[in-house]
């Protein structure tokens, strides 16, 4: 436990600490020891975690109050995953670099073939479904959601519930997504959620890029990022995006006089989660590690839950009856099963949204 | 003689012997019979030379290594299977094909057309300035067009969307009092090409003004005077006399608005959204986001593409501004 100390380790991001090779809080010698070895440290990086994104300023404040005595250190929170993964690469042995990562699923595997985190399964490993975790532990499902229709009343006559509805001139000029889809995993998905829902598949999302072509031309496709501001000047009045982040302009919108409503569409559920995971050069590696036991404690989970957001240990909690069953309640409702893309499915839609997007909807 | 020839003088000189190593050599063996000239010559290149250390250090850390890097990552691919990384030309195989070629003509001709834009309109506009009699105005639009031709990115595109958006404050007026719809009676379409190349007339115009201002004050009232006395009317002396002093100015700067159009890109971010397949948005979707993952080498070709049309052109762009001083100073 001595050899943790955050100066020690300028050269090799803490490797050679016990901690950095603990691939549990058991190989530490018990939470206690993990909090002593992450209090001793003093600080945790983290990147890319805007606070109204799925309640992460209030994890980050519940983990202050917790441990009072680490600084939690918040770098670059609009980043996007690849700045994340970039940032592990590019500040390697600094005491700067990130701790641990909030990554999307494709920089989630493609960060273990570049080897770049380091394997760890928190205490309530049992209650994360197996198909939501690598097997040794090198990253785990977070949160996740649904792709959902955002969409303001007061500015909107009748708010669709089906993707298949937004071709519709009513909505001329009036529908978003959250950004550009070869960028954004949000809009990414939503493009994909619109080809399940017009006749496509998790192996075709030509009838989502189709789609969207449709409404570019016709005019209710407006290409602009859409955000609390934007819907609010009543640019952007209805918007494709993960529930939990249309879910999260509701006090900001109707704050200013707006009927913000969320659902997930009846005709496609698409669910994509986020997945954690620790750089295996952190600077600070107790801290990580205690991180990853707070995000999956129940007070961690209940917590992305109140930013609207699915936690993976759900269904355990819901059975153990540790879940906050109001907030669980207050997600939009979802109606039919739905199914995870695999990677090569994953890596196929990306190439033919890359090769097609542009040309279809420009 | 006026205030700007110095400034011109040394901006030559700098280029010259920034740049032209070995002719001043040349110069130099040819000129070795008499020792005493000789060793003069050498230590009058070697003092402008040490002078010159800090900038040529600036040059090769901020230009010369990232140019390398982009050249070196631009040939070298990783096989997805394997993770080994080797020489290939894949990359670029790749830049010159299918949307990222489209990108690049697409690129190319929104570059062409704001820069064609904005040198006719930025031109009208520096010669009613230079050729007012108000010393105020001029220094009004002088300033002015300084703070504007650096008034792009996310700033500019939020001020076109609450203007001109399709809930902004002028779309909102001329629904109300006119009943126009600026979408479907005037066709204007800011979340579109058009729109696009709107929003970038507003800081090439004053690029322009900027840049060509000093090329229309260098024309002197003698010549048009002579001009006249001669009996040229005003159509002959702007064909013979001051279209030629101006041509090489008046191309160097079309030159000079077309590559920072060719770069320019927050704008075009922050309106279209990845709709307008431009090459800048393609360097920024492939290494920067949430969804493609293992495109930095890509990137490195496409951005290698842009460095090939631009170095080009900024050669010729100071070939130009040196015939142009020539006359102007």
């Amino acid at each position: 436990m001595s050899a943790c100390s955050s100066k020690s380790n300028a050269s090799g991001g803490g490797s050679g600490s016990k901690a950095s090779a603990a691939t549990s809080a058991a190989d530490l010698g018990g939470m206690d020891a993990l909090v002593a070895a992450a209090k001793k440290e003093g600080a945790l990086n983290v990147i890319a975690l805007p606070p109204d994104w799925a309640n992460y300023g209030g994890l980050i404040s519940g983990f202050k109050a917790k441990y009072p005595g680490i600084t939690v250190n918040s770098a670059n929170p609009d980043g996007s995953s690849a700045d994340e993964v970039n940032a592990i690469k590019s500040l390697k042995g600094q005491t700067r670099a990130p701790d641990v990562v909030d990554v999307g699923q494709s920089f989630a595997i493609s960060g273990v073939a570049d080897g770049l985190y380091a394997p760890y399964k928190v205490a309530t490993w049992s209650a994360i479904p197996d198909t939501l975790k690598a097997s040794d532990g090198s990253w785990v499902n977070d949160y996740g959601g649904y792709i959902s229709i955002g969409c303001d009343g007061a500015k909107v006559a009748s708010c669709p519930t089906t993707l298949a509805a937004l071709n519709n001139p009513a909505y001329k000029g009036k529908v978003a997504l959250n950004g550009d889809p070869l960028k954004a995993n949000a809009a990414f998905s939503a493009v994909w959620a619109a080809s399940l829902a017009k006749g496509g598949s998790l192996d075709d999302i030509q009838p989502g890029i189709d789609f969207f072509g449709q409404l570019a031309k016709a005019g209710i496709y407006k290409p602009v990022q859409a955000s609390a501001a934007t819907i609010e000047s009543g640019e952007t009045p209805i918007v494709l995006d993960w529930d939990y982040l249309n879910a999260a302009k509701t006090t900001d919108v109707n704050g200013k006089g707006g009927k913000w409503t969320v659902a997930v569409p009846s005709d496609a559920q698409f669910p994509a989660y986020y997945a954690q995971a620790i750089s295996k050069y952190a600077p600070h590696p107790a801290a990580a590690r205690l991180w990853e036991e707070y995000l999956y404690s129940v007070e961690g989970q209940n917590g992305w839950l109140k930013g609207g957001a699915r936690p993976a240990e759900m269904t355990a909690m819901t059975s153990a009856a540790t879940i906050d069953k109001t907030l669980a309640a207050a997600l939009p409702a979802v109606s039919g099963t739905p199914t995870f893309p695999s990677d090569a499915q994953t890596t196929k839609a990306k190439t033919t949204l890359t090769a097609k997007w542009a040309a279809a909807v420009g | 003689m006026t205030s700007s020839s110095p400034s011109a003088a040394v901006s030559a000189a700098t280029v010259s012997t920034g740049t032209a190593d070995p002719a001043g050599n040349a110069e130099q063996n040819e000129h070795a019979v008499a020792p005493a000239g000789r060793s003069r010559s050498r230590a009058a290149w070697l003092v402008p030379g040490l002078g010159l250390a800090p900038f040529v250090i600036y040059l090769a850390l901020f230009f010369g290594l990232p140019v390398a890097l982009i050249a070196f990552n631009a040939f070298r691919r990783k096989d997805p299977a394997s993770g080994m990384t080797s020489f290939s030309l894949q990359n670029i195989d790749d830049s010159l094909h299918g949307v990222y070629r489209a990108a690049l003509v697409h690129s190319i001709q929104l570059a062409a057309v704001t820069a064609f834009a904005s040198t006719i309109l930025g031109l009208l506009l520096a010669y009613a300035i230079s050729s007012g009699r108000s010393g105020l105005l001029k220094q009004l639009t002088a300033t002015s067009a300084a703070v504007l031709a650096n008034f792009g990115g996310l700033p500019l595109a939020f001020l076109f969307v609450a203007v001109v958006g399709g809930a902004g404050v002028l779309t909102k007026i001329l629904q109300s009092t006119f009943g126009l719809s600026l979408q479907d009676d005037l066709h204007f379409n800011l979340f579109s090409l058009t729109g696009v190349e709107v929003v970038y007339l507003y800081f090439l115009i004053p690029l322009m003004v900027l840049v060509i201002t000093p090329a229309l004050e260098g024309l002197r009232p003698q010549w048009r005077e002579a001009a006249e006395n001669l009996g040229a009317t005003g159509w002959q002396y702007w064909r013979l006399v001051a279209g030629p002093v101006l041509l090489p100015n008046l191309l160097g700067s079309a030159l000079l608005l077309f590559c920072s159009s060719l770069s320019a890109f927050a704008t075009a971010s922050a309106l279209t959204n990845g709709t307008l397949a431009i090459t800048p948005l393609q360097i920024d979707t492939a290494v920067s986001g949430n969804v493609l993952t293992g495109q930095e080498n890509l990137a490195a070709a496409l951005a290698l593409d842009m460095i090939v049309i631009v170095v080009p052109l900024t050669l010729i762009y100071q070939y130009l501004q040196r015939r142009g001083a020539r006359w102007l100073r």
